[in-house]
C-alpha cells in the first residue's frame, strides 16, 4: 500500500467525520423552521448545538486543509471547478456562523427573526451544495489534460448531482431530528421523535434512488456492501427511535450518512476527480498527490493530533450532556 | 496576455479586500484574549468582583470580534484554491503542509474550547474554566504562527526543491520551513503588534468610560473599578508590546533587507544604489524616469537600519530590478511593486502603531500617582484617576478632556497600522507570489471565467459590508453601557457532576 493510498483514506476519513458531526447541526437548522413552534423553542434547538457546532466546522476545515497537502491537484482542481457552488457554501458558513452568535445578541423581533431565517436558509442550502459537489466529482467532470475543469457551470446542475444535494438535505435533517430528540425535552423531544421516522422515510427514498443509482454507474463489490450497510444503518436508527433510545438511533442514523459517504469515496478509488472527457486525463490517488515526504510528515501529525481531537471534543459533549427544555432556556432575549 | 491580467486584478483585489478584512480581526482577538485571559486569572486568584466584570465585558466583546474572525477564515483557505489553483498546483507540497497543521493542531483548539468558555461559566471548575480561555488563546497564537509560517515560504521559500520533472515545488525540509528565521521574526513581529492592537482597543473603550465617569455621567463604583483595572492593564501591555513590536520591526526590516532587497528599496523609494543611504521621510516617485521627484532624507539613517552602521551601500530599485531582468528576463518596470504604496503603506505602518504605543506611554506616566507612589496621592479603588503632569500638579480641565478623548480616538489605529502592514508586505513582494518561483500572474486560476470572478467579487463586498455594519454597531451597543455589575459570578465553584436540582436550572447563558 502506498502512502497516497493511506492518504485518501484519511481525506475521507476527514470529510465523512465532517458530515456527521455538522450534520446534525445543520440538521437542528432546518428543524429551527420545520419544527420548533415558536421562539422560545428555536432558542432549544439552538442551545443544543450552541456550544459545539464551532468545532464541528473546523472538520471542513481540516479536511480542505489536508486535501490542500496530501493532494494539491485535488483540491485545485475540486476548488477551482466547483467556482460557483462553493462561492454560495462560503457565504452560508460566514452568515450562519454570525447568525448563531449575533442573534441573541440584540432585542427586538424583526433583528431575531432575520437572524433565524438566516440559520435556516444557510442550514438547508449548504448541505444541499455539498451534496452536489461531491455526487459531481462522483459522475465526473470535464477535466481537461491540465486537470482544469472547463465544463460550465450549468453541467453541475444536473439531475444526478441535484438528487445527491437532496439526499445529503434529507439524511442531514433526519440526523439532526434524532439528534433534537436525544438532546432535548419536554414535548419538544417527542415531537421530534414522531418527525424522525418521517424524515427517515424520506431519506430512504431519496438514497435508494440516488446510491442504486450510483452503484449501477460506477459502483463495485465493496461499494454495495456499504451501501447496504447504509440502509440497514438506517432503518436500525428507525427502530431504536422508536424504541425511545435516542443514543442509540444516533450512532446509527451517523453511521448512515458515514456509509452513504465513504460509499461514494469507494466508488471513486483509485481516481479522485475523474474526467469524462478522456479517461487518461482523470485525476487519481497517484497523480495528484504530493511526494512521499510530505505525506510523511503530514500522517505524523494527524496520527498525534485527530485521537487528541476527538478526546477534548468528546469531553466538550460530555460536559454539556444535559437535555435541554423550554424551562431551561433564561428570560431576556 | 490582457486577460490573464485582467484575471490577476481580480484575484488580487478580492485577495487582498478579504485578508485585510480577516486581518481586522485576528489581532483584535488575539490582544483581547491575552487580556481577557489574564483578567481572569486576577479573578481567580483574588476573587475580587472587579475583575469578573472585567472579563465579562471585556469577554463579550472578543466574542464578538471572535466570531467573525472565524467565519472570514474559511474563505482565506477556500480561495487559494478558488482562485488560484495553478498557485495551489505548485506550491501545494509545500504550502499545505502549514495550512493544514493550522486546522488540525491550533484551529481545533480554539473553535472547541471557545464553546466551552462560553457555554461552561456556571458549568466548570473556575480553574478549568479558566484554562479554556487559555487553550483559546493558545490556539490562536498556534493559529497565527502556522499561517504566517506558510506566508513566509512565499516570502523567502525554503526546505524545498524544484521537481525537475513535474516543475513543482516539493518539500525536502519541513523544520526549515516551520523555523526559518523569517518565520520567527515575522511571527514574533505579529504578535507583539497584536498585543498592541488589543490593548489599545482596551484602552479607548475604558478611557471613554472613565472619562464619563470623570464628568459625573457614571457614578456607579463597581463599574469605574473595573475599568480602572483594564486601563492600567492595558497601558502596560501597550507600552510593553509597543517596544517588542519596534524591536522585531527592525530585526524583521534587517531580514527584508537581506531577503528581499527590493521590498525594502521599495518601501525607501531609493532609486539607485547609495553609500551610506539616506532614510527618506517624504518623498514623491517617478517610476518612468526612476527617481524621485521630491525627496526629504536623513542621511545615513537607512544605512543602520539595513546594516547596523552608518556606511554601508544599499542598493536601489534600480540595481535590483536590472538584476531580475538579467536572471529571469523581460524589461525593468515589471520588477518594480507599486512604489506608492508601499513607500505610504511601510510609513503608515509605523506612524499608526508608533502613534497607539506613544500614546500608551504617556498614558501610564499620567496616570502613575495614583497607582504607585505615595498613599497619600491615592483615592479609593472606584475614582477614575487623575491625570497628573507631577508629583503635585494635575492637567486642567482642558487638557484632560482632550487626553481622555485621544485615548478613546485612538483605539483602532493599530487596527489601521496592520492593515498597511500586510498591505506593504504583500505588494512589496509583487511581481511574485512565491518569491523568484512564480509570478502572480502564472498563479492564478485559468479555468475560472471572468464573471464568476466578478460575482464572487460583488457578493463578499456586499457581505462584508453588511457584516461590518452589524459587528460595529454590536461593538458599540456592548462598549457602551460598559460591564454589567449586576451580574453575579458563579456562587460556589461549580463542579462536572452537579446535583439533579442544580443541572435543572435555568441555563445561566444562551443563546
Amino acid at each position: 500500500m502506498h502512502l497516497y493510498d493511506l492518504w485518501f483514506t484519511l481525506i475521507a476519513v476527514l470529510w465523512v467525520g465532517y458530515f456527521f458531526l455538522e450534520g446534525f447541526d445543520f440538521g437542528i437548522g432546518v428543524l429551527t423552521q420545520l419544527m420548533a413552534r415558536n421562539h422560545t423553542e428555536r432558542r432549544v434547538l439552538i442551545n443544543t448545538i450552541a456550544p459545539v457546532w464551532d468545532g464541528n466546522e473546523v472538520w471542513v476545515i481540516s479536511a480542505a486543509g489536508a486535501t490542500f497537502a496530501a493532494f494539491p491537484d485535488w483540491y485545485a482542481t475540486m476548488f477551482s471547478g466547483f467556482y460557483i457552488p462553493l462561492l454560495i457554501i462560503l457565504i452560508c458558513l460566514i452568515a450562519r456562523g454570525v447568525s448563531f452568535e449575533y442573534r441573541g445578541k440584540r432585542s427586538g423581533d424583526r433583528w431575531q427573526r432575520n437572524w433565524e431565517q438566516v440559520t435556516f436558509w444557510t442550514s438547508v442550502i449548504t448541505p444541499f451544495m455539498w451534496g452536489l459537489i461531491f455526487a459531481n466529482i462522483v459522475r465526473g467532470l470535464a477535466i481537461n489534460a491540465d486537470k482544469s475543469y472547463v465544463g460550465a457551470i450549468g453541467d453541475l446542475f444536473n439531475g444526478y448531482a441535484i438528487l445527491g444535494g437532496f439526499v445529503t438535505l434529507a439524511l442531514f435533517t433526519c440526523h439532526g431530528a434524532i439528534f433534537a430528540a436525544l438532546k432535548t425535552d419536554g414535548e419538544i423531544r417527542e415531537r421530534a421523535r414522531k418527525l424522525a421516522p418521517v424524515l427517515g422515510l424520506v431519506s430512504l427514498l431519496l438514497m435508494l434512488a440516488f446510491l442504486l443509482w450510483t452503484q449501477v454507474n460506477s459502483g463495485n463489490g465493496q461499494s454495495l456492501g456499504v451501501m447496504i450497510v447504509s440502509f440497514v444503518a438506517l432503518l436500525v436508527a428507525m427502530f431504536f427511535n422508536q424504541l425511545g433510545r435516542e443514543g442509540w438511533a444516533f450512532v446509527f442514523s451517523g453511521l448512515t450518512i458515514v456509509a452513504s459517504f465513504a460509499m461514494l469515496f469507494l466508488t471513486l478509488f483509485p481516481e479522485v476527480m475523474p474526467s469524462t472527457l478522456n479517461p487518461d486525463w482523470s485525476l487519481t490517488v497517484s497523480n495528484s498527490s504530493s511526494a512521499p515526504y510530505t505525506l510523511t510528515v503530514m500522517t505524523i501529525v494527524t496520527a498525534v493530533f485527530v485521537p487528541l481531537v476527538l478526546l477534548y471534543q468528546g469531553w466538550t459533549y460530555w460536559v454539556f450532556r444535559k437535555r435541554i427544555a423550554v424551562h431551561h432556556i433564561p428570560a431576556g432575549h | 496576455m490582457e486577460l490573464a491580467i485582467a484575471h490577476e486584478t481580480i484575484a488580487r483585489w478580492q485577495f487582498g479586500m478579504t485578508t485585510v478584512y480577516h486581518f481586522l480581526f485576528v489581532p483584535l482577538s488575539i490582544g483581547l484574549g491575552i487580556i481577557v485571559a489574564g483578567l481572569e486569572t486576577a479573578w481567580v486568584r483574588t476573587g475580587k468582583v472587579k475583575y469578573f466584570h472585567a472579563t465579562k465585558f471585556w469577554g463579550k466583546l472578543l466574542l464578538i470580534n471572535i466570531a467573525m474572525g472565524v467565519v472570514t477564515g474559511i474563505m482565506q483557505e477556500f480561495q487559494f484554491g478558488m482562485n488560484w489553483s495553478d498557485y495551489s498546483r505548485f506550491v501545494g507540497d509545500v504550502f499545505g503542509a502549514p495550512l493544514a497543521m493550522e486546522a488540525l493542531i491550533a484551529f481545533f483548539f480554539e473553535s472547541t474550547f471557545i464553546g466551552l468558555w462560553i457555554f461552561g461559566w456556571h458549568r466548570l471548575p473556575k480553574k478549568l474554566h479558566l484554562a479554556c480561555i487559555y487553550m483559546v488563546t493558545i490556539g490562536s497564537i498556534l493559529s497565527a504562527y502556522f499561517i504566517l509560517a506558510a506566508n513566509s515560504f512565499m516570502q523567502h521559500p525554503v526546505g524545498y526543491r524544484i521537481d525537475p520533472s513535474t516543475r513543482k515545488a516539493q518539500l525536502t525540509d519541513i523544520w526549515a520551513v516551520l523555523f526559518q528565521d523569517t518565520t520567527l521574526v515575522v511571527v514574533f513581529h505579529t504578535l507583539t503588534a497584536a498585543f498592541l492592537t488589543g490593548a489599545a482597543f482596551v484602552m479607548g473603550i475604558a478611557a471613554y468610560h472613565l472619562w464619563r465617569a470623570k464628568r459625573g455621567k457614571d457614578t456607579n463604583r463597581q463599574r469605574i473599578s473595573a475599568m480602572r483595572s483594564s486601563l492600567r492593564c492595558a497601558l502596560v501591555i501597550a507600552v510593553v508590546a509597543g517596544i517588542l513590536t519596534a524591536l522585531s520591526g527592525d530585526r524583521l526590516s534587517k531580514v527584508m533587507f537581506e531577503q528581499q532587497p527590493m521590498k525594502m528599496a521599495a518601501a525607501e523609494a531609493l532609486w539607485e544604489t547609495q553609500a551610506p543611504a539616506p532614510f527618506s521621510i517624504f518623498s514623491v516617485g517617478d517610476v518612468g524616469t526612476g527617481r524621485n521627484l521630491i525627496a526629504l532624507e536623513v542621511p545615513a539613517a537607512l544605512s543602520f537600519l539595513a546594516k547596523s552602521d552608518f556606511s554601508s551601500p544599499v542598493p536601489g530599485i534600480n540595481t535590483r530590478a536590472e538584476e531580475q531582468v538579467r536572471q529571469f528576463g523581460g524589461t525593468r518596470e515589471e520588477y518594480i511593486p507599486d512604489i506608492f504604496m508601499t513607500y505610504w503603506g511601510f510609513r503608515l505602518m509605523i506612524f499608526f502603531g508608533m502613534t497607539s504605543f506613544g500614546i500608551g506611554l504617556l498614558g501610564l506616566w499620567l496616570t502613575r500617582k495614583k497607582f504607585w507612589l505615595d498613599p497619600s496621592y491615592r483615592t479609593g479603588d472606584d475614582e477614575p484617576p487623575t491625570l497628573m503632569l507631577t508629583n503635585k500638579i494635575a492637567m486642567n480641565t482642558f487638557f484632560t478632556k482632550w487626553s481622555w478623548r485621544i485615548a478613546a480616538l485612538t483605539l483602532a489605529f493599530p487596527l489601521v497600522a496592520n492593515s498597511f502592514g500586510w498591505i506593504f508586505t504583500e505588494m512589496g513582494r509583487q511581481p511574485w507570489v512565491v518569491f523568484h518561483l512564480q509570478t502572480t500572474t502564472d498563479a492564478v486560476s485559468p479555468n475560472v471565467s471572468m464573471a464568476e470572478q466578478i460575482t464572487s467579487l460583488v457578493a463578499f463586498s456586499v457581505l462584508y459590508a453588511i457584516l461590518a455594519v452589524v459587528e460595529v454597531g454590536l461593538l458599540i451597543k456592548y462598549a457602551k453601557p460598559g460591564p454589567d455589575v449586576d451580574e453575579q459570578p458563579p456562587a460556589k465553584d461549580p463542579t462536572l457532576r452537579p446535583s439533579a436540582e442544580d443541572a435543572d436550572k435555568p441555563l445561566a447563558f444562551a443563546y
